[in-house]
């Protein structure tokens, strides 16, 4: 029997960037979030997945969602109740915008020092910004071991875990301590969908500045009556933290200029001519709809 | 990322009807259960929501796993090894999503962890599941066998088998056999009662049983030895963990190649009774067949949807003289007729959906409690009309699943006879659906005494009562003159049949189908006074209709006692 573990997965509201229409820039070159339908990251929902199986293996497991965003990123929250986590926290504070990597991290730490956690699980990287270094940097702030480019928890024996690694040259299988911070890559097996009874128990789920919009709403009461139905709301002073080090004031990256980059040559891939790589292949061409 | 929930105007259209309210009020016996249960509606707006998001996600599943996986599972098909049913890789990943998304036990009441939806958002599951692949939908609808049990199981069978069911267990029902088709009375399969093991024992073959190697299976046998006819059949339950039955070869079919039709031999199986003895075939396997006729028809509707749209879009994207093909008359009359087909026979399709809902929970409240006059007299109304309008869903649907297939590939040209297109799958699975659960012969058997004894004609009354706009009213009045037209030819049916009783079923069906034209015009004018769009799909369905009845009111009247004579000639021959 394993022990319970307390997981939170650390998740990003970004605009969806794969079906970019002819609006999806601004004039000033930068992205237009208003033309662009708010999802919730995909390599997040790998982690998510990654977060919920071990919950199914690790008897009276949580799984908590953390983001930080404004109002709306509630939305992503519930999206995971739907899918099986059991709540979330959202870290909203105007303080926090215009944070780079470096002040989201610090935020996102000082969070989670508040909360707790025996696993950190993160995708890889948010496809609004294709950094990967969020992740990383919680780990190193919270002074955590980190496994990235993860993609299957293999085992898990006390406070060890056992993942694989999706690399660039191969796989690698590689041994973990716990609390540790994992970053999950996109090879990791998909989301379940929305499960009917999750979405029917917690579609009423929102965060007080939701609640107080509309406290005549059927779900405002609800909420009030059921507390599994609250999403904690955490601002700067909920956590204990520098706000020197918060949103543009504790971010050193300066953006100079954006160019809307088009590629000439296409990035080269090995593929054999085993079955799965050719499955691999045909599932890819027709997601980019090249195919079918 | 396809949804077949949000890519379906028509369909939520239908989601969303006035007898919803009665419907929901019924079906959650005024929100008893909203403290009960985390899931439960608080009340009506809320429990809408609830349909319609987990519609969504039936959407959802249906376009991004199980439609993608069909021409896989097509080919692939199930195989039998080791006496077991090995599904397709395909329909493993199907089950796989449907229960994480947990649509299992969709109609079935909370205490046996179902879902308590009403069975209308069931039938629309089903739709749009076969809209993704049909054979998928004869697996996942048989869950459908549970509501049989919940009608007339013992409470600790049915806590048993129902939250089976709800938890993703699958179903079956062991029918037919060799010699009994159609015929079911003439079943043999033998359930006979040990003392010492003091369970019923199964012994014998069933045929044609589709997922024969499901979890839960409701067997008809013949308990009452020495018995030949239906008086001797009852209704058994199977649990397939407690072994006796073998999978013993799977029919290689022309279509939902996906289901597994399977011959199953069963050797001193166990299994429990329900209900009373000798009531299998009467009450039990015809309430059964009731349930699976509106099934069928879903399942036709579905495919009408997929043969509509694969045609619409090859005739949006092939070229011919410099043009798409879709702006050619003689394919944009085609199509618009088969969206006017395809719109009627979902229109048809809920509104028997929610007759038979209403009949149904009233059957079931009457259970816990006594009805009142009034509500006793308005089962009784539902009764008569899902009785009626079941066998004439089943009809109209399934066979314009085939013509819209035949249609599809006919717009599709050389192409379309090719195994490129999904439309030739189309066409093979659709072929099953004007036989299996019965024939459209035999829904027309089913249907005709609705004509002749006044259902049909008073529920044609009241469409004629209701309200509709003004650019309706041509079509209503024509519609008028139609029902007085039909009613003529009854009346000569009626009267030739005194002297040559074979008259009625030579014209039956004529007369079926021509009942059946003129509601769903009506349904289709009432729409239009809701929804614009639907005014065209009235018009032209008006003109069907027209055209339809004048065709058979030609031959009714026309004939006489001796054509009679025309068809018992090949009776003779051979």
């Amino acid at each position: 029997m394993n022990k319970a573990l307390k997981i939170v997965v650390l998740a990003k509201q970004v605009p969806d960037t794969r079906n970019v229409g002819k609006d999806a820039m601004t004039a000033e070159g930068t992205v237009n979030r208003a033309a662009l339908p708010a999802i919730f990251n995909p390599e997040d929902l790998n982690a998510l997945e990654l977060a919920l199986r071990l919950k199914e293996e690790c008897a009276d497991s949580t799984v908590h969602i953390l983001t930080m965003g404004p109002h709306r990123a509630a939305d992503i929250i519930r999206d995971a109740m739907f899918r099986g986590a059991d709540g979330g926290y959202l870290l909203t504070d105007r303080k926090f915008a215009g944070a780079d990597t470096l002040a989201t991290s610090y935020a996102l730490s000082c969070a989670l020092r508040k909360i707790g956690a025996d696993l950190i699980i993160a995708g890889r990287q948010a496809i609004d910004g294709d950094t990967a270094q969020v992740g990383p940097q919680v780990a190193e702030k919270l002074g955590l071991p980190q496994v990235t480019y993860a993609e299957e928890v293999l085992q898990v024996k006390e406070s060890l875990l056992v993942l694989r690694r999706r690399l660039e040259r191969g796989v690698e299988s590689v041994e973990c301590p716990m609390p540790a911070v994992i970053t999950v890559n996109s090879s990791a097996p998909e989301v379940r969908p929305h499960n009917a009874r999750l979405v029917m128990k917690y579609k009423h789920a929102m965060i007080p500045t939701e609640m107080a919009a509309a406290a005549d709403s059927l779900s405002a009461q609800m909420v009030a009556q059921r507390d599994y139905l609250q999403i904690v709301e955490l601002t700067s002073s909920d956590i204990v933290c520098d706000e020197q080090q918060l949103g543009l004031s504790g971010s050193p990256t300066k953006v100079k200029k954006i160019e809307n980059v088009v590629f000439q040559a296409k990035e080269a891939k090995q593929l054999t001519s085993s079955d799965e790589d050719i499955n691999s292949l045909m599932v890819e061409l027709i997601a980019s709809h090249t195919l079918g | 990322m396809a949804n077949f929930f949000l890519d379906n105007k028509d369909l939520q259209y239908h989601l969303e009807h006035p007898l919803m309210r009665k419907i929901v009020e019924l079906k959650e016996r005024n929100f008893s259960e909203k403290d009960l249960y985390d899931y439960a509606p608080q009340n009506y707006e809320d429990a809408m929501d609830s349909y319609r998001r987990v519609m969504q996600i039936v959407g959802e599943v249906c376009g991004d796993v199980i439609a993608p996986n069909a021409e896989g599972v097509d080919h692939e098909g199930p195989r039998v090894e080791n006496d077991r049913v090995i599904y397709a890789s395909g329909t493993v990943e199907n089950m796989k999503a449907v229960n994480a998304a947990g649509l299992s036990g969709l109609t079935l009441p909370r205490r046996f962890k179902g879902l308590n939806f009403p069975l209308l958002c069931f039938v629309m599951a089903n739709e749009m599941v076969a809209r993704a692949d049909a054979s998928f939908e004869n697996i996942w609808g048989l869950q459908d066998c549970a509501e049989t049990l919940n009608e007339f199981a013992s409470e600790e069978q049915k806590m048993k088998y129902l939250t089976w069911v709800s938890e993703g267990a699958t179903c079956a029902m062991d029918l037919t056999e060799p010699d009994a088709g159609s015929d079911l009375g003439a079943v043999m399969l033998k359930a006979t009662w040990s003392e010492e093991r003091q369970t019923w024992l199964l012994n014998g073959v069933k045929r044609f049983i589709t997922n024969g190697d499901g979890d839960v299976s409701l067997v008809l046998a013949r308990t009452e030895e020495g018995t030949t006819d239906a008086r001797g059949l009852s209704m058994l339950v199977y649990d397939k963990r407690n072994g006796g039955m073998k999978v013993r070869r799977i029919e290689n079919k022309l279509g939902i190649k996906g289901s597994p039709t399977c011959e199953l031999v069963f050797t001193d199986a166990p299994a429990e009774l329900v209900g009373d003895r000798r009531m299998g075939l009467i009450k039990y396997v015809m309430s059964l067949m009731n349930a699976a006729r509106l099934g069928i028809g879903a399942q036709s509707v579905g495919l009408c949807e997929a043969a509509y749209r694969e045609a619409l879009k090859y005739a949006h994207e092939r070229r011919q003289f410099g043009k798409d093909i879709i702006q050619f008359p003689a394919i944009s009359e085609m199509l618009s007729n088969m969206r006017a087909r395809l719109h009627g026979a979902r229109a048809l399709l809920y509104e028997t959906s929610r007759f038979v809902e209403v009949y149904k929970q009233y059957t079931h409240i009457s259970h816990e409690r006594s009805l009142e006059a009034a509500e006793r007299q308005e089962m009784k109304y539902y009764n008569r009309l899902a009785d009626a309008f079941t066998p004439l869903v089943k009809l109209f649907a399934s066979e314009y699943a085939n013509s819209l297939a035949y249609d599809s590939i006919q717009i599709h040209g050389g192409s379309g006879f090719m195994k490129d297109y999904a439309c030739e799958r189309l066409y093979r699975d659709a072929r099953i659906m004007n036989i299996y659960e019965g024939t459209s012969q035999l829904q027309v058997v089913a249907a005709i005494n609705g004509v002749t004894k006044g259902t049909f004609m008073e529920q044609i009354a009241r469409y004629e009562e209701q309200q509709y706009t003004e650019a309706m009213q041509p079509i209503v009045e024509k519609l008028k003159a139609l029902r007085a037209r039909v009613e003529a030819m009854v009346e000569h049916v009626e009267t030739v049949s005194k002297e040559a009783p074979q008259f009625k079923d030579f014209h039956a069906r004529r007369l079926v189908e021509s009942v059946g034209h003129i509601i769903i015009t009506y349904l289709l004018a009432q729409q239009a006074a809701e929804v614009e769009e639907y005014a065209s799909d009235a018009k032209l369905f008006a003109k069907l209709t027209e055209g339809y009845i004048a065709g058979a009111e030609a031959y009714i009247l026309n004939s006489t006692a001796e054509d009679v004579a025309l068809i018992s000639e090949v009776q003779e021959q051979f």
